[in-house]
């Protein structure tokens, strides 16, 4: 665990892996509650880190942060969100092709992975899913396209990610949900907050 | 509905609302938004009576003009410019009674960038995870002003006279200084690069905008080449793209980025970039972090 100075009151902790990440995160989340930290600004965790803002001593923070128990993460006590999915995406042949295996696998495949939110970024309610296998990586299209559709479920490196409204994107799409993805009239606003399980449910059988 | 709004007759080139922005989202995608120059947000609804956060509009450059359908009380902040009511020149930074179907303007800007127009009870637009900011990054908010929108107003409150010399108002540098504390990546870049950049002159690039104040001078040279993976990002993060001009992230930056930090201006030093024009020259000043604890 590496704490990096941010600012005069920001942390950024750097972790080995995203798992560590998200099981810091939710110790952070769990002292902020508790009244034992803190930090009046955004808790943000990403691909290897966690960003904290509004420390009142940093440095303190960061001298103590070796010294936590922070438990691992605890697959089964997280909240499960079901996401239905036609796997119908214009580059599900592409990731066929890169897996090498047929689109129906593919589908089978994604439809029976334990995902996890790892972070939210690039738009409002959209989630970097991981659970994917190192050797299921992919790339980004060469080319983004300009407008790619609400609800399209891409992959990118060992990601996958549901566009939560219509935007330029270079992810490989491989299906679509008519879930609601962001709705700030709803509380949380985006469906898949960071921590939460995803698993995505075929609308017909694979 | 009361009936008192505002309608738009002149939008002019990027006229937003905004108030004190939606912090405490960024875990979502959520960029902060909010008036880039705090303090003429405060003053402008300070002199109509509301409350320092109600929701105001903040011009770019060549201002606005807009008809009040009921009478109201507005002020203008910010970049000074000339302020009329029915083509009669009125008070820049001083209370304005309008009345209905009066028409106030506010001319291009003297000089800084960003004008606020505020009038008594708010902009009373609805509200998106309790702020009425536009986001120019992820679009939330109301859609920047077009030419014929109405926009509501809440109640105003009774107005209390303040006094002129009460309102101290700093003009916008000749040069933009900004403090800057190493970190969190300046080990992504070679010795030389923190040197050039503490010793080096920039200018405000013209493609700077609410997301990020985009300079122009010396590019930052690498030490590591790889990519790095995407991290969260902070109001005043100093990140460098591949072209090696540093970017100074302002209100509506993202909330994750994959390019390297390389330092941070503290969030106090930002207002004055609210107001620096494209060219103004802009020098990064190193700044030790402070030894000692409990500062806010």
């Amino acid at each position: 665990m590496r704490p990096l100075p941010v600012g005069d009151h920001g942390l950024l902790i750097e972790l080995d892996d995203g798992e560590d990440v998200g099981a810091l995160h939710a110790e952070l989340l769990r002292r902020r509650a508790a009244g034992a930290l803190t930090a009046t600004g955004e808790i943000v965790p990403a691909a290897r880190t966690v960003l904290v803002t509004g420390i009142p001593d940093p440095a303190a923070l960061a001298a103590e942060l070796p010294r936590w128990q922070v438990p691992p993460l605890a697959p089964t006590a997280r909240q499960v969100v079901e996401v239905p999915v036609r796997y119908d995406g214009p580059d599900l042949a592409e990731v066929a092709e890169l897996w090498g295996v047929t689109e129906r696998e593919v589908a089978r495949i994604h439809s029976g992975t334990d995902f996890r939110v790892a972070f939210c970024g690039f738009a409002p309610g959209f989630g970097y899913l991981t659970g994917l296998a190192e050797h299921r990586r992919v790339p980004r299209r060469a080319t983004p396209r300009t407008r790619v559709p609400v609800g399209s479920v891409g992959l990118a490196g060992t990601y996958t990610g549901v566009y939560p409204r219509p935007s330029p994107g270079g992810w490989l799409l491989i299906g679509t949900t008519d879930v609601v993805l962001w709705s700030p009239e709803r509380e949380p606003a985006a469906l898949l907050t960071p921590g939460a399980g995803v698993r995505f449910v075929p609308e017909t059988a694979v | 509905m009361s009936g008192r709004s505002i309608r738009v007759v002149r939008a002019g080139a990027l006229t937003t609302v905004q108030d004190t922005g939606r912090p405490g989202y960024a875990h979502l995608g959520v960029p902060r938004s909010g008036a880039l120059d705090p303090g003429a947000h405060a003053l402008a609804n300070r002199l109509v009576g509301n409350e320092p956060g109600a929701a105001v509009l903040e011009t770019t450059l060549n201002g606005c003009a807009v008809r009040a359908d009921t009478p109201t009380t507005a002020a203008v902040t910010g970049a000074p410019c000339r302020v009329t009511l029915n083509g009669r020149p009125v008070a820049w930074s001083g209370p304005v009674a309008v009345p209905a179907g009066g028409v106030l303007s506010l001319g291009p800007a003297e000089y800084g960038v960003r004008s606020y127009l505020a009038f008594a009870g708010g902009l009373a637009v609805d509200p998106v995870l309790g702020s009425r900011s536009t986001d120019l990054l992820s679009g939330l908010g109301p859609e920047p002003l077009t030419d014929g929108a109405t926009l509501p107003l809440g109640p105003a409150r009774p107005v209390r006279p303040v006094s002129a010399p009460t309102l101290p108002w700093q003009a916008p540098p000749a040069e933009l200084v900004l403090p800057l504390l190493p970190g969190p990546r300046e080990d992504w870049f070679t010795d030389g690069a923190l040197r050039t950049l503490a010793t080096g002159t920039y200018r405000v690039s013209a493609a700077s905008n609410r997301i990020g104040l985009r300079t122009e001078g010396p590019a930052l040279e690498r030490a590591r080449e790889e990519e790095l993976p995407s991290e969260g990002m902070t109001l005043g993060s100093v990140q460098v793209p591949p072209d090696g001009c540093p970017v100074v992230f302002l209100a509506d930056h993202p909330t994750t980025g994959g390019y390297p930090v390389i330092g941070v201006v503290p969030q106090e030093a930002l207002d004055p970039t609210a107001q620096a024009v494209p060219g103004t020259p802009l020098r990064f000043v190193l700044r030790r972090r402070r030894a000692a604890p409990g500062r806010n």
